[in-house]
């Protein structure tokens, strides 16, 4: 493989770290409140409002049957309004978010929803707001699942990320497709599959190391 | 000694005498489920009266779905009452806002039969809790965490987190997370349900010096007669959401008026008929055989030789088939099944003497 090849992979390898970082980021300022939010507001639970709920329900459900293709092409005119542009990694970075938004947010309210109800009742004993059972109960007992959903919703980011190539959005998927597609070039393919495995692991990897840390629910050493 | 009161119901309920005033007080509260897709309205609490006077300890007894769940929580506003009035400390808890009964709950500590700790906290954090949502400055935590610590006996274990503790330690833990606001009332649901008999009897201990030291009000609610009878100085009886029989602990064991009462009873001081002997008692008599009676000896009685001085009155012999002695508030308190060859007459007469002598007589039947 030529210098210049390997220069591209290292600069494609950026851009879907780039790009998943960010969706990533800003999939979680958008979907841990979402989770929470549908988490805790169905009927008789901290924030009742059901009919919110299923509403916010359907919108996520909705926008998670979406094939993630078409969902690229279909918000376009919102990637252009926010990215200033509909093509190259930042403008991927908005289909990304609004995918992974919806994903983070189912996986966060199941995460909660596994917190014993016992606790909540127990916070409602000691005089707690509804507020500090969140911060002060079903968050810190909820992180290592949150973490592992969150590990989750990155594996698939960097899936999504991959066919985001597809409307100019560059990175690992963009290059497998141009260079080990289309001009027949099996050792580039080969390779973007290689380092997207390994990305994956890592973030793997990564993910349950931080979860059995801050597992305490059984006994170490 | 206890005036009857009678209620809309027709059902004599006789009142706690009370000795300090109430710190928590039932008036005619009834709480009602709606009726749900799948069931129909539920009333869990039945038009209930009940007094806890300060600094006691109240037990609650009845096998699940007799409303003592329910029942603990309109204490605390987990529950609000559907109509009636429950007042704690002077407040009437159903008419408080979410924010003033917030306020209230703060002095009313709860502990549970599972325990609820933090599995992401440890002993010492799960015990700062309360202090936290309470808004106790964090310089002032340890200060009052360190000596809760202390008292429940868990000071070595401060940095532990709930999953390296035993049951028996979770709930001092649990214990100490209650009393860290400094309430008034402790409400323990089944506190000691999950725990062995052993680590049971040294939870009990704990409350009991709970309540000694600190005038601690505690209100209990349990399946278990024999959790009762060791931490309860009175005693109220649950079925169906009604409060069927309340009273001292020593008169509801002594003198148990209602059947389900009676079944309580009967699982600790040995009243309750063995199987064996249930499958062989027969309904008439025949010549030959023998009245099978059972003795419940109470209060002074309980140590007068009454079968041996029956044995010379009657020149009859009575044979022992199941008995045992309880200690119930300090009281001794024995339950004896025996059985005695007479004809129909003395029986009668012999049971005319023993009912006399204040103990509780009945007749159970006949053995061949």
């Amino acid at each position: 493989m030529s210098p210049e090849l390997i220069n591209m992979i290292a600069s494609s390898t950026l851009d879907t770290l780039v790009m998943v970082a960010l969706a990533g980021i800003f999939g979680t300022l958008a979907g841990l409140p979402l989770g929470i939010f549908l988490a805790t507001s169905r009927a008789g639970e901290l924030f009742p409002a059901p009919n919110v709920n299923r509403l916010i329900g359907l919108v996520v459900n909705a926008t998670r049957s979406t094939p993630f293709i078409i969902l690229v092409v279909a918000i376009v005119p919102l990637t252009r309004l926010i990215a200033g542009t509909s093509i190259g990694t930042s403008a991927a970075v908005v289909p990304l978010t609004i995918a992974a938004t919806p994903f983070i947010a189912r996986v966060i309210e199941g995460a909660i929803r596994e917190v014993d109800q016992g606790l909540v009742e127990a916070a409602r004993a000691f005089g707690a707001s509804p507020l500090q059972i969140v911060w002060k109960v079903l968050l810190p007992e909820a992180m290592p699942a949150v973490t592992l959903a969150l590990t989750l919703a990155t594996v698939s980011l960097i899936g999504y990320s991959a066919m985001v190539g597809a409307v100019g959005g560059g990175g690992l998927g963009d290059l497998g497709i141009r260079y080990g597609y289309q001009r027949f070039m099996p050792e580039v393919m080969a390779t973007v599959v290689a380092v997207l495995i390994c990305l994956v692991q890592g973030v793997q990897s990564l993910g349950d190391f931080i979860s059995r840390r801050l597992d305490k629910r059984t006994r170490k050493s | 000694m206890n005036a009857p009161v009678s209620k809309p119901t027709g059902v004599p309920v006789p009142v706690l005498d009370q000795q300090g005033p109430a710190i928590i007080s039932f008036d005619g509260v009834s709480k009602i489920f709606p009726p749900r897709k799948d069931s129909a309205e539920v009333k869990a609490v039945d038009n209930i009266d009940l007094v806890v006077p300060e600094g006691a300890i109240v037990g609650v007894i009845g096998k699940s779905g007799a409303g003592k769940s329910t029942l603990i929580r309109l204490i605390n506003g987990l529950e609000h009452p559907t109509s009636g009035k429950v007042t704690v400390d002077g407040l009437d808890i159903g008419s408080l806002d979410e924010r003033s009964l917030r306020q209230a709950r703060r002095s009313i500590g709860m502990i549970f039969q599972h325990f609820n700790l933090l599995s992401s906290r440890t002993a010492f954090d799960n015990i700062a809790l309360p202090l936290e949502i309470a808004g106790t400055p964090r310089k002032a935590i340890p200060g009052i965490v360190e000596p809760l610590l202390e008292m429940v006996g868990l000071a070595d274990k401060r940095d532990r987190y709930p999953a390296e503790l035993s049951g028996g330690q979770k709930q001092r833990v649990g214990i100490a997370r209650a009393l860290a606001t400094k309430p008034k009332v402790l409400l323990s649901d089944e506190a000691t349900s999950a725990l062995d008999p052993e680590t049971t009897a040294q939870i009990i201990v704990l409350l009991k010096q709970i309540n000694a030291e600190l005038n601690l009000t505690i209100l209990f609610i349990t399946h278990e007669m024999s959790v009762v009878k060791k931490l309860a100085q009175r005693v109220a009886v649950m079925e169906g959401g009604r409060i069927i029989e309340q009273g001292t602990t020593y008169e509801i064991f002594s003198k148990p008026q209602h059947a389900t009462t009676k079944r309580f009873v009967g699982e600790v001081t040995g009243g309750n008929v063995p199987e064996w002997l249930q499958t062989k008692l027969l309904a008439d008599y025949a010549p030959g055989r023998q009245a099978v009676i059972r003795i419940a000896f109470t209060g002074a009685d309980a140590d007068e030789p009454v079968l041996s001085r029956l044995t010379r009155a009657y020149g009859v012999d009575f044979n022992i088939m199941h008995g045992q002695i309880e200690y119930v508030a300090d009281h001794p308190f024995g339950t004896l099944i025996a059985s005695v060859a007479a004809q129909p007459d003395l029986q009668a007469k012999l049971i005319a003497d023993l009912t006399s002598t204040r103990n509780t007589v009945e007749h159970l039947g006949y053995v061949a």
